[in-house]
Order: C-alpha cells, then sequence, then structure tokens
C-alpha cells in the first residue's frame, strides 16, 4: 500500500511538472507557431537569478520563490523582445533556429559568467522535507509540486476564460489577423503568453532547485525535451492536451519503473517512446490536437 | 470620412490593386464591386493594414493613416468584417461579441450593446454560451458584423457578407445593412452580388484587374451599357 501511494505520488508529481513546462511551451506555440527550446535557458535564468540573489545574502525562501517566478516572465518578455519579435513573421524554421541560438547563448552566458559546473543553492532546501500521515511518509516537494501546478492550471484556465486578454490569446491561436482586427495590441497579447509562459517556467525552476539543491548550465534541458514530448502527446499547440500529454508522460514513466524488472530498468526510456510512437501512429494529430485543414483561404 | 489616393498593393511581382482612389462620406453607404480576384480584398487588407500597399495614401477624418497600425486604426474607428466571417470558432459567441468590445471601457455601455444585438439577433442569444463554431453560415455572419459593431466603429468595411449564404439569408443580411445604414452608419461594402449591395447604395465603384472601371451613382451603373454583366456577371 505504502509502496502503490509513494508510486502514484510520484508520477502525479512528475507529470505536474510536465503539465507545467509543456504548457509554457504550448501558450508560446499555439499563438506564433514558435517552438521555443530556449525555454529551457528561462528556467535557468530563473534559477540562477535565486542562486545570484542568495549569494548575495537573501535568506527568505519566499522571496526565493517570488524571484524565481519574476525572473522566469521577465527573462521570456525579455527573448521575445529581442529575439523573436524580429523574426515574427519569418517562417517558422527561422523562429526554431532563433530558439536554438537564444538557448546557446544563454547557457555559455551561465558558465562564462558564473560556472559551468554545478552551484549549489540551499535556500529551497526546506521545501523538500519528508511528511509523515501516520503509517505513510511522503514527500512535501512531491505534495507541493501536485497541489501547485493544480491551482496553477486552475488559475491559468480563469485567465483565458474570463479576462479579454486570455480570450485574445485562444482566438489568436486560430486567426491571429482577426484579434487584430478587434483593435487588440499583437505585442500585447504575445507579451502576455510569454510572460505566462514564463511564469509557468519559474515555477517549475523552483521545484527543480528544490530537489537538486543546485543550478547547473543545462538545468532545465532535459525537462523542456520531456515537456516537448508531452506536447507532442497531447496535440501540439493545444493548451488541454499539453496538460493531459504531461500528467500522460508522468505516468507512462513511473508506470514502466514500477512494472519493469529491475535489471531491465535501463529500458525505461526506450519503452516509453516506444509507446508514444505506437500512441501517434494512431493518432497523428495528438490526443487533443485538431487536424489542420489545409488550402483554406487567407485574409 | 475615408479618402483613399492612389492606392497600390503589389505581392511580389503580381499588381492586386493598382492606383486606386475612392472615398466615402459621412453616412454613406458606398459599394465597391467586381469579379472575384479584381482586387477588392486587398484593398481592404490595405485599409485595415493586414497589408502593406506599395504606394498611396489613406486618410480616415483627415488624419493619414496609411502608416498606423491596424490595432490603432481600428482604435480610430475603422472596423472590418472580414471576408469569410472569421469568427473565433472556439471561443462562445459572448466571448466572440466580447472581443468585439475589447478597445471600450465603458462596461455599461458594452453591456448595452451587446443586449441589443441579442434581442436583434435572438439565435445568438440561445447559443450564447455555445462554441460559435457550431453557428451555420448566416448566423455566423450575424454574429461577425455585430462583433465589428460592438467596437462602435465610425466607418465599417464588410467584405463580401453574401459569400457562402443561401439567398434568403443575403436578402437579411443587407436588411440589416440597410438599417445600420438607416442609424446613421458610414459603411463600405466589397461585393460579387452586385444586386443586394445596390439596394440601399449611394454610390458605386466598380473594379476590375486591380483597377477601378466605374464610379457613380447606382442608376448610372445601369445606363452603362452591358457594364454590370461584363464586370459583375448578373
Amino acid at each position: 500500500m505504502d509502496y502503490a501511494l509513494q508510486q502514484l505520488l510520484n508520477a502525479l508529481a512528475f507529470g505536474a511538472e510536465y503539465s507545467l513546462v509543456a504548457l509554457g511551451l504550448a501558450v508560446v506555440f499555439s499563438i506564433m507557431g514558435l517552438v521555443n527550446f530556449a525555454h529551457g535557458e528561462i528556467i535557468g535564468v530563473s534559477a540562477y537569478s535565486v542562486f545570484l540573489a542568495a549569494a548575495l545574502g537573501l535568506t527568505s525562501p519566499i522571496v526565493a520563490v517570488l524571484l524565481a517566478i519574476a525572473a522566469a516572465a521577465l527573462a521570456a518578455v525579455a527573448f521575445e523582445r529581442v529575439a523573436f519579435r524580429p523574426v515574427r513573421y519569418a517562417p517558422t524554421t527561422t523562429g526554431l533556429l532563433t530558439a536554438f541560438g537564444v538557448s546557446i547563448v544563454v547557457q555559455n552566458l551561465f558558465m562564462l559568467l558564473i560556472s559551468p559546473k554545478p552551484q549549489s543553492v540551499s535556500i529551497l532546501n526546506g521545501l523538500n522535507q519528508m511528511w509523515f500521515f501516520g503509517p505513510f511518509a511522503v514527500s512535501s516537494l512531491q505534495v507541493m509540486e501536485l497541489i501547485v501546478s493544480g491551482l496553477t492550471i486552475l488559475a491559468l484556465v480563469l485567465f483565458l476564460n474570463r479576462s479579454t486578454l486570455g480570450l485574445a490569446i485562444r482566438a489568436a491561436s486560430r486567426d491571429f489577423a482577426t484579434v487584430r482586427l478587434m483593435g487588440i495590441r499583437a505585442n500585447r497579447v504575445i507579451a502576455t503568453a510569454f510572460a505566462i509562459s514564463g511564469a509557468l517556467a519559474g515555477i517549475a525552476a523552483v521545484f527543480i532547485m528544490a530537489r537538486r539543491g543546485s543550478v547547473s548550465p543545462d538545468l532545465g534541458f532535459s525537462l523542456v525535451l520531456k515537456a516537448f514530448v508531452a506536447c507532442v502527446i497531447g496535440g501540439f499547440g493545444s493548451l488541454p492536451g499539453a496538460a493531459v500529454g504531461g500528467m500522460l508522460l508522468g505516468f507512462i514513466e513511473v508506470g514502466l519503473l514500477v512494472a519493469l524488472p529491475q535489471e531491465y530498468g535501463g529500458f525505461k526510456d526506450a519503452l516509453t517512446y516506444v509507446i508514444i510512437v505506437a500512441l501517434l501512429v494512431y493518432r497523428p494529430e495528438g490526443l487533443l490536437g485538431q487536424r489542420v485543414e489545409l488550402g483554406d483561404k487567407e485574409i | 470620412m475615408l479618402k483613399v489616393e492612389n492606392l497600390s498593393v503589389r505581392y511580389g511581382a503580381v499588381a492586386a490593386v493598382r492606383d486606386l482612389s475612392l472615398s466615402v462620406g459621412q453616412g454613406e453607404l458606398v459599394a465597391l464591386l467586381g469579379p472575384n480576384g479584381a482586387g477588392k480584398s486587398s484593398t481592404i487588407n490595405a485599409l485595415t493594414g493586414l497589408v502593406a500597399p506599395s504606394a498611396g495614401r489613406i486618410v480616415l477624418d483627415g488624419q493619414d493613416i496609411s502608416r498606423v497600425r491596424t490595432e490603432d486604426r481600428i482604435r480610430a474607428g475603422l472596423t472590418s468584417t472580414p471576408e469569410g466571417r472569421h469568427i473565433f470558432a472556439n471561443l462562445t459567441v459572448g466571448e466572440n461579441l466580447r472581443l468585439g468590445a475589447a478597445t471600450r471601457r465603458d462596461a455599461r455601455g458594452v453591456r448595452q450593446d451587446m443586449e441589443r444585438f441579442l434581442a436583434l439577433f435572438p439565435v445568438l442569444s440561445e447559443r450564447y454560451a455555445q462554441a460559435a463554431g457550431t453557428l451555420s453560415g448566416g448566423e455566423q455572419q450575424m454574429l461577425a458584423i455585430a462583433r465589428s459593431l460592438m467596437s462602435r466603429p465610425k466607418l465599417l468595411l464588410l467584405d463580401e457578407p453574401s459569400l457562402g449564404l443561401a439567398p434568403k439569408i443575403v436578402v437579411r443580411i443587407f436588411d440589416f445593412i440597410g438599417q445600420l445604414k438607416a442609424e446613421g452608419l458610414t459603411l463600405l461594402v466589397v461585393e460579387q452580388n452586385a444586386r443586394q449591395a445596390l439596394r440601399f447604395a449611394d454610390r458605386v465603384y466598380v473594379m476590375s484587374s486591380g483597377a477601378l472601371r466605374f464610379d457613380g451613382p447606382p442608376s448610372g451603373l445601369a445606363d452603362e451599357h452591358g457594364l454590370l454583366n461584363l464586370y459583375i456577371g448578373g
């Protein structure tokens, strides 16, 4: 019972983290068609901001969390302003290459200005404790990941359904030109989408730092790769798809870890991708993706 | 109200609009007719700023808006209901109308306008919380026009409001357009359906192959020998 509960919590916590980062990718992709591979560096900027603030004497974990989220949102908006806006109307491959460029430049800045080696950050370690409920021991970090991710997704849903800017983001995911015909400023819609994407990455950065207790230049890389996979599973550009895809990926990974005999544990990733490939054979557009009709007249 | 001087639109080597000049006066309904590919939609898109003209000037209320961004032209009081309606299919009817009023800050006025259009088009009221993509073509056109009106425009550009709709629905849509004109709205209506467009038009322009071929009152269009047939096909 204890074991099953622990694994369920593992799956939920991994899934929640993938969902957060995948949502960040999806919200930008849905309106701009940009696969932002520099998303991992947004997580990096967030983490290094906390590292620097701690080095300068910051001790409050609450301030550190707020700083992580704010720094990530700012970094995302700055990346858009400096790197992505000039290529907004260029072919999508240009945007993709720009994102790789931003990723490489920022990672190298971390290495040059700080260090290529992992740096210890202990300010958020307090989030990662063992909680005891009667006979059960659970990780406080995992419980928080689950609750915070759930609340964040709820807040995002409310924002996208209630606020005018949120409606504009949803509308822009299908038809940006017509959103502009409503008098809504394209720059504002895009900057908001990037800020949301960044804030989600910042929350993920807090969890990563609390778990690892350190920061390194490639901090967000593997997570963004997983989030990309989660987006593909759910249907690229679909926000519910990103959330569902992230959760499913968490469950597949943990499920395989449980199901596979110890000596085959190394096949976990390979089998994960086999399952995903099989899924995509049956639903090439992802679980919740839209089939795109080609040939419709553009205005 | 609107003055267009020597407007040209090019897509690479192709000239879609050549040296077009037209004007729309306060309270007028002006029809811009022409066959498919005449450059009507390119003209509209240049007016809203969605395509950049290669030459020419666009003046709205005495203000040169040729270099103004689309968003700011809408804020200046020019609104367009695009060809093919372009309602936000993944949003509800109510959300579509709300986005139409995105530039307005008077919450009460917005609510009043919303109630007015919902009363005018009961079907929009019935489907208020439904995805707009589930509406029929005619209902989508009503929604698209109502959405444009939610911004309280001074000048409304209507691009092919009859496109793909049954004749009966087209008559209803133009009845509504006539009503808007009677209320004092200034309109520029682009159409292939000349008969309907001419019902309420004060003046007519006819375009073909990117250039203006006729400019005058609707009666003049009927007088010109075979002009209607030649350019519009009926």
